[in-house]
Order: structure tokens, then C-alpha cells, then sequence
């Protein structure tokens, strides 16, 4: 317990700053990737078999699969834009 | 669906014929391109001139984004649906890192206003998405109607 003390007394409270915003920095762009990823998979797998069901309608599924694919997509460049301002502002 | 001699097969798919998601990203840069100018004035107003740069360095990033979305789901739709949904999946990766190195190159540039960029990445690629929202809800409900004021009050 002494010797971590000791440690942390020896961390600069700047450097302690700079390695906390970077590691969340990570967390951020990282998490925030995972969950639009599972979306997307989901949302294009559910078109695709909509599409084989019904070719017909592949248009109108296409479409509506593209705006989804690009909702869920805000989703990440949301952790993104808190990436960067943590990161590099 | 067809395979590639044109008869109906359930395990060779692909869709031949016209892409929607090239129409929707059409319109989607042209709207953006429209709103571009007051997106800039705006950020100009509160960021100065470096924010006027980044916010069109932020609309260009979201356009091309858009572009770049449709076209791959466009071209694998023509070779094969599971190409389509590994566009997707893979296009969204490679888009997210292609959108990082886009910003890690001019992170440090004297003209960049990193809260002025990300707040124009948020605001074009939502606003974007749902003032194009109307009028596929539209186009969905009124097949074959190209979208325009007039159809837009005659649905209400």
C-alpha cells in the first residue's frame, strides 16, 4: 500500500489528465462503434430476407434500409465527434 | 431476384435494374450543397473563420460519406445479396476509418476548429437524414409520385 502511494505521488496530475482522456477517448470511439455495428447487421440481414420474400418491394426495402443504415450510422460519428474533441482539442 | 442468366433462383441472388440508394444519396448532396452556405454562416458567426472552414471540411466529410455508403451498397447489390449485406457491415468499418484519417490528417492544421467540425458532422448528417426522411415516408405511402410541395400537402 505504501509503495502505490508512493507511486501515485509520483504521477505529474497532467500526465494522470492527458492518459485518462486519452483511455476514454478509446472507450468513447470504441463503444460507441460496437452498437451501430450490431444494428446494422441486423437492419441489412432483416432487408435481405424482406428482399427474398418479396423481391417486388426490394426497392422500397432498399431504401428504407439505406436511411436506417445511415440512422444507426449518427450513432458512431456521435462517439466519434466526442473522440476527437477528447482526443485532439 | 435473378441470377446472372436472368431466371427466378433462390440461392443466386442479385438485383439488376435502378438503385434507390443512389437516388436517396442524390438528393441528400444536393440538399446538403443547398444548406451548406448557412451551415457556414452559422459556424462562421460562432467560431470565426477557422470554424467557416471546418464546418465545410465537416459537410464535405458527410457528403461523401453518404456517396460512398450508396455506391458500395449499389455495386455489390448488382454482383450478389450477400456481397450487399457484407458491403454494408464492411463499408460502415471501413467508412468510420476512412471518416477517423480524414480528421487525424488535418487535426493539427492552423484553419481547424475541432468543436466547429464535429458540431457540423452531427447537424448535416442528421438533418440531412431526416429532411430526406419526409420525403421517402412520402414516396412510400404514394408510390410512383415524385416528391414535391404539393404532394406534401394533399398527404396531410
Amino acid at each position: 500500500m505504501e509503495a502505490f502511494s508512493a507511486l501515485v505521488a509520483q504521477v505529474d496530475p497532467a500526465d494522470a489528465k492527458n492518459t485518462a482522456a486519452a483511455a476514454s477517448a478509446g472507450y468513447a470511439y470504441g463503444l460507441a462503434a460496437i452498437g451501430p455495428g450490431i444494428g446494422i447487421g441486423y437492419l441489412v440481414g432483416k432487408s435481405v430476407e424482406a428482399m427474398a420474400r418479396q423481391p417486388e418491394a426490394a426497392g422500397m426495402v432498399r431504401t428504407t434500409m439505406f436511411l436506417g443504415i445511415a440512422f444507426t450510422e449518427a450513432l458512431a460519428l456521435i462517439g466519434f465527434v466526442v473522440f476527437i474533441l477528447l482526443k485532439f482539442a | 431476384m435473378t441470377n446472372h442468366t436472368g431466371t427466378n433462383d433462390a440461392f443466386t441472388t442479385r438485383f439488376d435494374g435502378p438503385a434507390p440508394e443512389v437516388a436517396v444519396s442524390t438528393d441528400l448532396v444536393k440538399r446538403g450543397l443547398l444548406v451548406a452556405p448557412v451551415l457556414i454562416a452559422v459556424c462562421a458567426v460562432v467560431w470565426g473563420v477557422d470554424g467557416a472552414w471546418s464546418s465545410a471540411y465537416g459537410i464535405v466529410l458527410v457528403l461523401v460519406n453518404f456517396a460512398l455508403a450508396a455506391a458500395l451498397i449499389a455495386v455489390a447489390a448488382r454482383i450478389s445479396v450477400g456481397l450487399m449485406m457484407g458491403a454494408a457491415l464492411f463499408g460502415y468499418l471501413i467508412r468510420l476509418g476512412l471518416i477517423f484519417i480524414a480528421v487525424w490528417l488535418v487535426k493539427d492544421a492552423g484553419w481547424i476548429s475541432l468543436p466547429a467540425l464535429g458540431s457540423t458532422i452531427i447537424v448535416t448528417h442528421l438533418g440531412l437524414l431526416f429532411w430526406e426522411m419526409k420525403y421517402v415516408a412520402l414516396s412510400l405511402a404514394h408510390p410512383g409520385l415524385k416528391p414535391s410541395a404539393s404532394n406534401l400537402d394533399n398527404s396531410i
